[in-house]
């Protein structure tokens, strides 16, 4: 069966270190971050410590400072940078052009998986 | 890329930490080569004492062991002393002919014993008091031999007096000088110490030099002569009357050495390949014999190797606390005081308490304590921060304690501890969690500490006392934070650095903020980033772009984030007076948007508590009220009390006051909240004794203070002016503010600026400078007049309205 990816919003529709909420029936929130070099993240929105809405936090590189605590996370992985520990699921993500694409396998089955994919490229 | 080679010559406490540094910035830049003259991995020098005493023992005091250097894939040549350094050809090679090649090479070669030039002092028995072999020495010399003498009544000499008293030798310290340690205490405090040193068995000969050491048959020394021909016997003689830098390596390569060898800034030698940190390194003319500023140059050194390029070394001010148990002393700064300087001294002979405390320009410039040494890292503190302490001499003596518990936690405190007492309130950490991190993870300083266990990182109120606890679990080894705290890690340079770079280069972004100071990230962090672009925008209010994406979120969204995601909506009542009409509209939209919690604040306002995100801007729209920025870095409330127009005991109208403060101050952001009060008599209803400017109405007109606060510190605004008119309240207490927002550091509240720059500072800019004041607050205006509500102009006020919209997404 071949993979649906399934198209979410340009890449423009997230501001430049900044992040946007994806919101559907079913699935958790899931925050979609764009960094300075137009990198496209998703991950979980809640952060593993207190469940902060992590796209309410401060992008900077590929790492977003949870709201509440201050809780510092890897958007590569999803992991928090040390000494902290613990991890918010991440998702594939895909930009062909402006647009950005997640898997629907992963948003129904949310998996840790790594990504990164430099959009405009 | 082939990795480059690291070679250091000396495996100590310098060496190694700058090892330890350069690991964690660049782990994988150099394959590394150590060289070690001792046949130990690193340990803790400062540690010998309580070693020779025998109250540790030598493996409790390694602090990289065997295993630690493997891990790291670091080549150690433990026992193996370099011979020479070949700089044509980049190597080093060994006393046994072992050679190693070098890309960058770093000295920490130490310093040598300085051994009395007299005749007898190559007899066996006669030592040196440097390393574990000498310890070791001492150690079997006390199980065989009666009697000891010490040469030398300083630092390190009392230390080794005094363990070898512990293992039972009878103990003489001669000293040339008539008062011990003269280079840390003065008369007074060190004839306290001599008569408690006296009292545990030592004895002492002052004044005395050495003429000769004199040999039995078997080639021991016997017996030690004096300049007028006295003779006291002795089995062991321990040196200790200084230290020279260990400089030989590096004059034979042709390095250039005064003291020790001369390095830069960055730690460079003449040879910019060659490095050198520690005892033997001598920079701007000064060689230190003392950890702390031996492992911040490991630092600065560490980040030059891993090419990250920013760090600067300007010198380190030191103290020091002798290693005795059961006698503490403290010294640090310029204790002798002299012309121009005043001192403040406590002397109680019978309890065994000494404390001088040297001010010249209202600053504490040095302190010297015998007995009661629990406030020393305070005072260390205070000299090294530079800070004017006029508002504290009273109490200064009577140290940190004194001034009250809350908040800056009384320096006694961390000793009394219980180990599960808690210490940061805010992360729930207790003093044993600290105790066992520092202990195991080898912390040395507050950032470290902060990092691993959360203690003092979040309101910062309890830092003081982390630093105590840091401070008494690691005695000497405490590398205190230096004068300048840097901005944040992306940055060398400390806030009023990158404000002062902002102002005087006329930068206009952050972008070219962060390219023209270097920051050593590519954009910043998230306590860098809010901070910059207040700066840029209270520096240069019309040229400076605002960017939402470097604030916090509750200025990003201009709500206040709760724990569950939600927000809270507090809209502006001007003074606290509100209406019928407002008081609708806030019922109905409480109805209409379903929120869970509505709350009467301390502010004189109405909270509206659990709004969610995507309904915030209806709900702004339809309260139709200014925003109460309750979520910003900014004017936050002006409470009043009814005052004149109804209290029959009111002088003024506090409310018109309040009002006008208000309207002509709100949409100021500032470097932390600001909160006003404006009283209309003395009973001060409205409590603007805890303000960041309170106003109180007299009679003839307004008393002004400033600087209170009823947060985390509670306290009391200090009296600043007291005037006739409204207009005149408005202009001073705006001028006031647009001081701190022009010169305060973020995130730092008004009681803190101006305990840092001084409340005579603050008179003299906006009392005494009537035209700066008019300049300051005219400032203000303009940086005001075009500012929008961000509630009802979110186009102008650059709100990014995509954030209250979820992206959608179907799954079928």
């Amino acid at each position: 069966m071949s993979v649906d990816w399934r198209r979410i919003c340009s890449i423009d529709d997230i501001p430049v270190c900044g992040a946007r909420v994806l919101r559907g029936d079913g699935i958790p929130d899931i925050a979609v971050f764009r960094t300075e070099d137009d990198r496209v993240f998703a991950v979980r929105d809640r952060c593993p410590h207190k469940g902060g809405p992590l796209s309410q936090g401060i992008v900077h590189g590929a790492r977003v400072t949870c709201p509440l605590h201050a809780w510092v996370i890897d958007l590569r992985s999803g992991a928090a940078v040390e000494p902290d520990i613990g991890a918010t699921p991440c998702f594939s993500v895909r930009c062909v052009g402006r647009d950005v694409f997640l898997r629907s396998d992963e948003l129904m089955r949310p998996a840790a998986v790594v990504a990164s994919v430099a959009c405009g490229a | 890329m082939a990795k480059q080679n690291l070679v250091l010559v000396g495996n100590g406490m310098a060496g190694v930490r700058a090892l330890e540094e350069l690991l964690a910035l660049a782990p994988d830049l150099y394959r590394i080569t150590v060289f070690g003259a001792e046949p130990h991995p690193n340990y803790n020098r400062i540690l010998l004492s309580p070693v020779l005493a025998g109250e540790q023992t030598l493996e409790q005091i390694v602090l990289n062991d065997w295993d630690w250097y493997r891990t790291h894939g670091i080549t150690l040549h433990a026992g193996k002393r370099v011979a020479r350094i070949d700089r044509a050809r980049r190597r080093v090679v060994a006393e046994d002919g072992t050679e190693a090649a070098y890309d960058r090479l770093l000295l920490a070669t130490g310093s040598n014993p300085f051994m009395l030039p007299i005749a007898g002092r190559e007899l066996d028995g006669v030592l040196a008091y440097r390393d574990i072999a000498d310890t070791q020495a001492m150690i079997d010399a006390a199980a065989k031999y009666r009697s000891a003498v010490v040469i030398g009544g300083g630092l390190l000499g009392l230390e080794a007096a005094n363990g070898l008293r512990q293992r039972g030798m009878d103990v003489t310290v001669v000293h040339v000088l008539d008062s011990l340690m003269e280079r840390q205490l003065d008369a007074s405090a060190a004839d306290l110490l001599k008569a408690s040193l006296e009292q545990r068995g030592l004895k002492f000969l002052m004044a005395e030099k050495t003429q000769a050491l004199l040999g039995d048959d078997g080639g021991r020394v016997r017996a030690v002569r004096f300049d007028d021909g006295e003779e006291i016997p002795a089995q062991l003689v321990v040196m200790a009357i200084g230290i020279r830098p260990n400089t030989a390596l590096a004059e034979a390569a042709g390095l250039q050495c005064d003291r020790g060898v001369r390095v830069s800034d960055t730690m460079q030698t003449f040879d910019p390949r060659i490095y050198a940190v520690g005892e033997c390194a001598s920079h701007r003319g000064i060689a230190y014999g003392l950890v702390a500023p031996l492992f911040e140059q490991a630092k600065v050194c560490a980040n030059h190797l891993a090419e990250v390029g920013v760090g600067i070394y300007s010198g380190s001010l030191t103290s020091t606390k002798l290693k005795v148990t059961g006698i503490d002393v403290f010294s640090a700064g310029d204790f002798t005081g002299g012309e121009g300087s005043e001192e403040i001294t406590l002397a109680d002979p019978i309890g065994g308490v000494y404390k001088k405390l040297v001010i010249r320009d209202d600053k504490l410039v040095g302190a010297c304590l015998y007995g009661d040494t629990a406030d020393g890292a305070w005072y260390f503190k205070l000299l090294r921060d530079g800070r004017r302490i006029g508002d504290l001499r009273d109490t200064l003596m009577f140290g940190e304690a004194n001034l009250g518990d809350t908040g800056h936690s009384g320096a006694n405190r961390a000793i009394a501890m219980a180990d599960d007492a808690e210490v940061c309130g805010c992360n729930g950490v207790c003093k044993g969690a600290i105790v066992a991190a520092i202990k195991e993870k080898g912390l040395f300083t507050l950032e470290a500490v902060r990092k691993q266990t959360k203690a003092s990182s979040s309101c910062g109120s309890c830092t003081g006392l982390v630093e105590q606890i840091l401070a008494s679990t690691l005695g000497g080894d405490y590398s205190a934070e230096t004068k300048k705290k840097p901005m944040c890690p992306c940055t060398p340079y400390a806030h009023a650095e990158v404000r002062a770079a902002i102002r005087d280069n006329r930068l206009t972004s952050l972008a070219a903020t962060m390219h023209f100071l270097e920051w050593s990230t590519p954009n910043g962090c998230a306590s860098c980033r809010p901070a910059l672009n207040y700066y840029l925008i209270s520096t240069w209010p019309h040229e400076a772009k605002d960017d939402p994406q470097s604030r916090f979120i509750n200025e990003r969204a201009h709500a206040n984030i709760q724990k569950d995601g939600t927000y809270s909506v507090v809209p502006r009542m001007w003074g606290g007076i509100t209406n019928p009409s407002e008081l609708r509209r806030i019922a109905d939209v409480v109805e209409k948007y379903d929120i869970p919690t509505v709350k009467v604040t301390g502010g004189q306002r109405i909270d509206l508590l659990g709004v969610k995100k995507e309904d915030l801007p209806g709900v702004w729209r339809d309260l139709g009220m200014p925003s109460g920025h309750a979520y910003a870095k900014a004017l936050r409330t002006v409470k009043t009390c009814v005052g004149s127009e109804w209290c029959r005991f009111g002088t003024q109208d506090s409310t018109r006051m309040g009002i006008e403060l208000e309207k002509a101050l709100w949409r100021m952001y500032a470097p932390h909240k600001v909160k006003l009060a404006v009283s209309g008599c003395p009973r001060n209803c409205a409590e603007s004794g805890i303000k960041d400017v309170g106003v109180i109405g007299v009679d003839s007109g307004w008393e002004i203070y400033v600087a209170g606060n009823g947060g985390i510190k509670t306290e009391v605004a200090q009296f600043f002016c007291k005037v006739k008119t409204h207009d005149e309240v408005l202009e001073h207490a705006g001028a006031f503010l647009q001081l701190y927002r022009e010169e305060g550091h973020y995130l730092e509240r008004t009681l803190h600026y101006v305990a840092r720059v001084g409340l005579d500072y603050c008179k003299q800019r906006v009392l005494d400078d009537a035209e700066g004041r008019r300049a300051l607050y005219a400032r203000l205006q303009d940086a005001l007049a075009d500012q929008p509500d961000p509630w009802h102009e979110p186009a102008v006020a650059k709100v990014d309205l995509r954030q209250f919209e979820p992206l959608a997404v179907e799954l079928v």
